[in-house]
């Protein structure tokens, strides 16, 4: 609870927070708990609903907490273009890994790629991709 | 020593440039850690004295620098790829050390910014219009009229805000200015501010590009003494495609659900925080700098009809020499897919090529003979967008590629407007079913006697496709903005150029 304060401490008085906020609470404890909303929509007079809207509006904020690691694997055209959902469906079968679609890494031109973290892969094949699964499972 | 340049871009990072880097150090030489040329299918590309090399991986060092490489291209300058193009917004590319002062100094950065400080306000936006420079998010908008009616309008608080939501597929311009020459797009962005009259700037960049935001928070930090009094900040977007709408974009950067505001007002009136704003594509800002530097006329002097300039067009899907390539307006489809792009990576033939990311409309080769500027493809049923370019190879099932179209934008609608939300919904519903090739019977509810209107015979195939590409007319027309008004395209397209995907 005191590392929220400070991550709202820390935007308030910036134009627009809301999102810089957000960001900071779902990278701090990977997810904006019930909690959170009511803190942040408090120390930014909005209401809880209109935090809630926002925090359910885009992808990247999660109310719950995801215990497994994540891959986002690219499936838009360029990507398509490429193989990548024969590659998405050779994953099917994994569960320890969360596997997340995302829509464009802009690497369109070296795909089938993915993304783990900040760190982005290209060129994948079942055997590069299932050891990129491997290695984070 | 031998000196080695490296692209560090996320492209290339992604293809290991990294550990290609490291063995050139490990190896006795200097890496510097470049932008990149553009040349995707070469990355990890090597550069020594000129030279090319790629794709490298760490094995091939040693071969590179005893020079029996087999992987040698000769001089990049001379790359057939590269000497055919006219590179005005990436004249740098593969030159500059991205976040080095003194690099974007030495060739040629902050020209414009003092020129225009030189000419002043009224000069600046008369420069930029008669340079014909259209918004390159894929409207086209004259980039100067806005930037008159921002300058125009009442009021001594007024914004920049750089459209940096890059989410089309095949599109990764914007991502390779901003990493590969951050400062051009900050010039840019400081000469919109002072052609207008505005103080404070905004870069709103999509989550999915970390490499960008880091290399422009650098950026912006290293650079604030030479474009105050305007102030930049760089603002993180959430995953959310429909942001890259530019009214929906201020939503997100004032705090809120990425929604489509209707317009009128314009943002160039009633903006971020209700306040005159300039919103731009990366690409836009990014072309102003050679702009002014170079001149109107020389710009102008380039490009097709009303089409004026140059274009980053990005080549990619299964393309054996995908990358950047800039060129002016004009340049036949055909000589971007088959002799630039070098036809499929597969070696199969094409198909089908998407022009202009999700919302753009599938192209076949008996459209190769296509301009590629903005009113030959409005005309023809598509659009150039963002300039992406999307090959696919005979394997491709187009009622599929249709479907999907409906599926993302049911996926990523912002849900304000009723033909966008519910009309994606119903159009992957019914494309099921024509793929599934099952007419509808009547539900249950419809069955009942009491609803005299409802209809109470199966639809038939023929009339399921009439039902879609009357949902298409309904999205096209009822939307708010592109992504519900324009996702009719890659369906209609597709249903009209490969039919005999469709059960026909």
């Amino acid at each position: 609870m005191e590392r929220l304060q400070e991550i709202i401490a820390a935007h308030a008085g910036r134009e627009g927070p809301l999102l810089p906020i957000l960001h900071d609470v779902q990278a701090a404890f990977g997810h904006v708990s019930e909690d959170a909303v009511r803190a942040i929509a408090l120390a930014l007079n909005l209401s809880r609903a209109e935090v809630h809207g926002v925090v359910s509006f885009y992808h990247d904020f999660h109310a719950e907490p995801e215990a497994r690691p994540v891959l986002k694997l690219c499936r838009a055209e360029a990507c398509q273009a490429r193989g990548v959902e024969a590659l998405a469906a050779g994953l099917a079968e994994n569960h320890r890994v969360k596997v997340e679609a995302v829509y464009c890494l802009g690497l369109c031109s070296v795909g089938p790629n993915a993304m783990v973290g900040s760190k982005v892969h290209a060129r994948l094949d079942a055997v590069k991709l299932g050891a990129l699964v491997e290695a984070l499972a | 020593m031998t000196v080695v340049r490296i692209s560090d871009d996320a492209l290339a990072l992604a293809c290991g440039a990294d550990e290609v880097a490291a063995a050139f150090v490990a190896a006795g030489c200097t890496v510097e850690r470049v932008s990149s040329w553009g040349m995707h299918w070469l990355e990890p590309l090597a550069e020594l004295d000129g030279h090319g090399f790629g794709p490298l991986e760490p094995l091939d060092v040693a071969a590179v620098l005893d020079g029996t490489s087999a992987k040698a291209i000769g001089r990049i300058e001379d790359h057939p790829f590269i000497a055919k193009q006219q590179r005005f917004t990436f004249v740098r590319a593969g030159k500059t050390r991205p976040l080095s002062l003194d690099d974007y100094a030495e060739h040629g950065g902050w020209n414009g910014l003092a020129k225009a400080r030189a000419i002043g306000p009224e000069a600046t936006i008369a420069q930029v219009t008669e340079s014909g420079l259209r918004g390159r998010g894929g409207a086209g908008f004259p980039a100067g009229i806005k930037w008159t009616t921002v300058a125009k309008a009442a009021g001594t608080q007024k914004y920049i805000v750089c459209n940096a939501d890059e989410g089309d597929s095949a599109t990764f311009a914007d991502r390779m200015v901003m990493e590969g020459d951050p400062f051009m797009l900050i010039e840019g962005m400081a000469i919109a501010a002072l052609a207008v009259g505005a103080h404070r700037g905004y870069v709103y960049i999509r989550s999915e590009y970390p490499h960008a935001i880091a290399k422009m928070e650098a950026a912006v930090r290293a650079s604030a003494h030479l474009i105050a009094p305007f102030e930049l900040e760089v603002r993180v977007g959430a995953g959310a495609y429909v942001c890259g709408e530019e009214t929906s974009l201020l939503n997100s950067l004032e705090g809120k659900r990425g929604e489509v505001r209707a317009k009128p007002p314009l943002p160039a009136l009633e903006g971020l925080f209700g306040k005159p704003t300039v919103v731009n594509n990366v690409l836009t800002l990014a072309a102003v700098p050679w702009i002014m530097a170079n001149g109107a006329a020389a710009y102008a002097a380039v490009g097709f009809g009303r089409s004026k300039g140059t274009m980053p067009i990005q080549l990619a899907g299964n393309i054996k020499h995908g990358g950047l390539f800039e060129v002016g307006f004009g340049v036949t489809l055909g000589e971007l897919v088959m002799t630039v792009g070098g036809g499929t990576a597969s070696g199969r033939p094409v198909r089908a090529v998407q022009v202009g990311g999700p919302l753009g409309a599938y192209h076949t080769p008996a459209e190769f003979h296509l301009p590629f500027e903005y009113e030959t493809f409005a005309a023809n049923d598509g659009l150039i967008g963002h300039a992406g370019l999307t090959v696919f190879d005979d394997t491709v099932d187009m009622s599929a590629q249709a479907r999907f179209a409906m599926e993302f934008c049911a996926v990523e609608s912002c849900g304000k407007c009723t033909p966008c939300r519910i009309g994606s919904t119903r159009g992957v519903e019914l494309i099921d079913r024509i793929r599934a090739k099952v007419g509808r019977k009547p539900d249950r509810v419809e069955a009942l006697p009491q609803m005299h209107n409802a209809r109470k015979v199966e639809r038939s195939l023929a009339e399921e496709i009439t039902l879609l590409e009357d949902l298409c007319e309904t999205m096209k027309f009822g939307s708010l903005c592109a992504l519900g008004g324009f996702t009719p395209y890659p369906v209609l397209s597709a249903l009209r150029n490969f039919p005999e995907d469709f059960g026909a």
